[in-house]
């Protein structure tokens, strides 16, 4: 009599498809937040190209202005722009995530966190503007 | 079997290792009642209309973690969810992605098993002190720092929908590290410095993208997704460290 032959179980292997990030809204809103930070690097640059402008000159300072202001640049500055927003707001909803912060022992509330980062914005921003408008 | 009004369909996957070569589905009617879980549907089928299908299951109470499916594409507890929400259905029941399919409704999660120790879910001590010589004392605060990240009963939810897990096997993934966290904010143990060696690498923490769907769909509120951040931040602080002071001083 012949012993059976012993084999490993055949086991299925589900492969991912190319698509997966389509198939749920988390999973989609995850990738375009990924997406976002080419638009977080693209103002980077748009704003050290207008350091550079304003550095040079008045003439400089107006070609860059000439430059933004065309069709083209707009609708990308606005697609950027609603990219930025997106990173904003879903970076600031997840850092309480990150961070346990402890008030007094007792953990801050969620919102508590989220809503600090906002205020911290809106005076950096507020500055900012100060700073510029002067 | 009841009429068309109180049943419910159930579409399952079925994968025979020894004829099948894809998964493939099939469909139940199963009683729609009002107490009735997806576990109980499939119950159903075993004990009355097919035999044959194959599943895990065994506290039906949220507990054991064995009976984790894909339900409708989420992955969830199919004794914690009812018919009813489905309902009118057709309900769609496969076995948890990311895992290799042994059978119907059964994956292995050998991997798992293999990462777990890696981190060391244990109490390490650095010092001789043994339950013998009495117990570890903790206070109320002590326990509230860790307890959320120990109520994981291994039930896989978090790896079925984490994407990075699926792209890449070799991720440590959200339970493990996790408990890792449980153990590192434990007040008795003193083996942080041991685990953080196995997570500092790309296949530990820095594998993670926060998709946070580990989180969504824990039943525990075990909070993954959490656990990883924070011990980002506790890896990035250790490499700053490193590249900052002298070897001595770290
Ligand atoms: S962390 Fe939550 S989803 Fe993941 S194995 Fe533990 S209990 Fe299940
Ligand atoms: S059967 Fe134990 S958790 Fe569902």
């Amino acid at each position: 009599m012949t012993t059976p032959d012993v084999t490993e179980p055949r086991v299925h292997r589900p492969t991912m498809s190319t698509w997966w990030w389509t198939k749920k809204r988390s999973y989609f809103v995850f990738v375009m937040r990924e997406l976002s930070s080419f638009f977080i690097a693209w103002f980077v640059a748009f704003l050290l190209v207008l350091v550079a402008a304003v550095g040079r000159g008045d003439a400089a300072y107006q070609d860059f202005l000439d430059w933004a202001a065309a069709p083209w640049m707009v609708a990308i500055n606005l697609i950027a722009f609603a990219f930025l927003v997106l990173h904003v707001v879903t970076w600031f909803s997840l850092t309480p995530k990150a961070m346990d912060v402890r008030i007094r022992g007792e953990k801050a509330p969620a919102a508590v966190i989220i809503a600090s980062q906002y205020v911290g914005l809106a005076v950096v921003s507020a500055f900012v503007l100060w700073l510029v408008t002067r | 079997m009841a009429s068309n009004e109180d049943s419910i369909r159930l579409e399952v996957t079925r994968y025979r290792p020894d004829g099948d070569s894809e998964p493939q589905l099939q469909e139940y009617d199963v009683p729609l009642r009002r107490e009735w879980t997806v576990l109980d549907g499939l119950n159903h089928v075993k004990d009355e209309v097919d035999t044959t299908l194959s599943f895990r299951w065994s506290c039906r109470m949220g507990i054991c973690g064995s009976c984790g499916m894909n339900v409708d594409g989420e992955p969830k507890l199919t004794c914690a969810t009812f018919l009813s929400d489905y309902a009118p259905g057709p309900i769609r029941v496969e076995p948890l992605s990311n895992f290799p399919i042994i059978r119907d409704l059964v994956v292995d999660i050998d991997d798992f098993m293999q990462k777990l120790p890696k981190v060391s879910p244990w109490i390490i001590r650095d010092d001789d002190v043994t339950e013998i010589d009495g117990e570890y004392l903790q206070t109320p605060e002590e326990l509230d720092a860790y307890k959320q990240f120990s109520m994981c009963i291994n039930c896989m939810l978090c790896y079925a929908a984490c994407p990075v897990y699926g792209l890449d096997p070799e991720f440590m993934g959200p339970a493990a590290i996790a408990l890792a966290e449980r153990y590192d904010l434990d007040s008795r143990d003193h083996g942080a410095r041991e685990r953080l060696d196995v997570l500092i690498e790309h296949e530990g923490v820095w594998g993670c993208t926060f998709v946070g769907e580990c989180t969504t769909v824990c039943p525990k509120h075990v909070d993954p997704a959490g656990a990883i951040q924070r011990y980002k931040l506790k890896a990035a602080k250790e490499n700053v460290k490193a590249f900052v002071l002298p070897r001595f001083l770290q």
